[in-house]
């Protein structure tokens, strides 16, 4: 047997992380100086990497130039109408799908079958369907995004509680009503983890298929840099490539701030 | 206005599967009149209620409704719900003038809204989500939005169950006073006997699993006049426990084989 004599020692707390923006800013600052450093002392060549101040100076001069929108704009709009399309109709049929038997088993099917093939895979087969216009580039990002939303929706429809569902069906409320009032919002959670995964989806895929077959655009104008051995354009370009996804990713945020203040 | 509906029950019987869940269920629940459910657990009551809902299909029996339903009526058939069924994302005016959507144009919304908030004491809460509420609010919500639509007959599913006995039995007043002024037939489904003894004007014993109907006692006493320590309630509650006595230690011991 022991004799317990003395204060209660705390044990509780931790293991609930909290956001540190600061944290975040400072860390990206100790890599892009040291980043500088190291160009400076000769200790990292720019032939193959060029210094941050450099790449700033290169973006610079881009957007001077014009020539940052002409890529920029040429991407956004692709980017643009490939995800709302493939947005639209992956939501639209994650509802049918997670509401009507007669729509789920062949959605599974389909989802099954074609979710796993590399969406770029299928670029040069939608240059013969469609051209090496546009319509090519929007296919690919819209079917790369539709996939991912289909089953991201149907999860969402099929977690939504059954009881509210039962509790719209009791008070005689319409379908309409019930899919608009209370299975979209409930399936909400979901669908706006989806847009976060399509997003980033819909960036790597617009870049691959302006790689491919485009004359402007960012994937268009990191691969020409690349060509010309120009490390500060190349580098340039990547970076309007994180901070459009960063741009996104915030978008989103905002969206879920939102849309899901209830929680 | 409503006069409340007229029930009938004839030869009511449901299996899930193999398992039987009702049997030979024949009822009348008279206009205007609460009519309580009571029985051991996983005797059908709930089961029962959501037949007479129109929410299940029995395997067998009918169930017919008859009276003079107001004009004003949106739904003559209308559940308060056990776990109360709100929608966390609408505040509380919100999550009432759902079931009024594309129904009532939106000033008489507006105003049916307001006027079932001021009767349920919820005015001063119209723009708070449901989980800033305490339960019993909740359930007040849930009630707010069954009388918005002017029911004929409220079914209401175990209704106090989630709450603690506090709130339960000050909600329990509010029901009187509520249901008195809806007008409306009440199918109201516990298994706290006090509440049974309380409310109930016709009670039916259901026995255990598959449940059948047991025995029947009606109260004529209004309802405004009865109080929780009426000595003929609280012999009513003690007839009824041991009436139920025997089949709830029964259904328990079951439920506990069915789980080891």
């Amino acid at each position: 047997m022991r004799l317990f004599n003395g204060p209660i020692a705390f044990r509780g707390g931790g293991f609930a992380p909290r956001d540190r923006w600061l944290a975040g800013a400072a860390t990206l600052l100790v890599i892009l100086t040291g980043w500088q450093l190291g160009v400076w002392a000769g200790a990292i060549s720019t032939l193959f990497l060029s210094s941050p101040v450099s790449i700033a100076e290169t973006l610079w001069q881009l957007t001077l130039s014009g020539a940052l929108w002409k890529h920029l704009s040429a991407s956004l709009s692709r980017l643009l109408i490939g995800w709302i399309a493939g947005t639209i109709f992956g939501v639209a049929t994650g509802i049918a799908a997670g509401l009507w038997s007669v729509m789920r088993s062949p959605v599974m099917a389909v989802v099954a079958a074609l979710f796993p093939i590399p969406k770029i895979a299928l670029v040069p087969l939608f240059i013969i369907w469609f051209g090496i216009g546009e319509g090519s580039k929007i296919i690919t990002i819209a079917l790369g995004v539709f996939f991912p939303t289909v089953v991201a929706t149907m999860g969402g429809v099929d977690n939504v509680p059954r009881n509210l569902i039962r509790m719209g069906q009791s008070f005689g409320l319409s379908t309409g009503t019930i899919i608009r009032a209370i299975i979209l919002p409930g399936a909400a959670p979901a669908i706006l983890s989806g847009f976060r995964v399509t997003a980033s989806l819909a960036i790597v895929l617009l870049v691959a298929a302006e790689m491919i077959g485009a004359d402007a655009g960012i994937g268009a104008f990191v691969l020409s840099a690349g060509n010309l051995y120009d490390t500060d354009a190349l580098l340039a370009g990547i970076v309007v490539l994180s901070l459009l996804g960063l741009a996104v990713a915030g978008l989103i945020g905002a969206l879920e701030r939102i849309l899901l203040r209830w929680r | 206005m409503n006069t409340g509906l007229r029930l009938h029950l004839d030869q009511v019987s449901h299996a899930w599967g193999s398992l039987r869940v009702l049997e030979s269920i024949s009822l009348t629940a008279r206009p205007g009149e609460v009519m309580v459910l009571i029985g051991p657990s996983g005797c059908g009551k709930s089961t029962l209620l959501n037949i007479m809902g129109g929410m299940l299909k029995p395997s067998s029996g009918t169930i017919r409704a008859e009276g003079a339903i107001a004009d004003d009526c949106l739904n003559p058939m209308t559940y308060v719900f056990q776990d109360f069924a709100l929608l966390p994302w609408r505040c509380v005016r919100d999550n009432v003038a759902l079931v009024l959507e594309n129904r009532l144009s939106k000033p008489a919304r507006a105003d049916r809204v307001r006027e079932v908030l001021e009767l349920t004491g919820l005015s001063d809460f119209a723009g708070a989500l449901p989980k800033e509420l305490s339960g019993g609010m909740r359930q007040r919500v849930g009630i707010a939005r069954a009388l918005a639509v002017r029911p004929a007959c409220l079914l209401m599913d175990e209704p106090l169950s989630a709450l603690d006995a506090q709130t339960r039995d000050l909600l329990l007043e509010e029901f009187v006073t509520l249901i008195g002024r809806a007008n409306t037939t009440t199918i109201y489904v516990t298994h706290n006997l006090a509440e049974a003894a309380r409310l109930g004007q016709q009670i039916v014993v259901l026995s255990r699993r598959p449940g059948r109907v047991r025995e029947i006692f009606h109260v004529e006493r209004p309802l405004t006049g009865r109080s929780a320590d009426d000595p003929d309630l609280l012999a009513l509650e003690r007839t009824l426990w041991r009436i139920i006595r025997d089949d709830a230690a029964v259904a328990e011991r079951e439920r506990i084989d069915a789980v080891v």
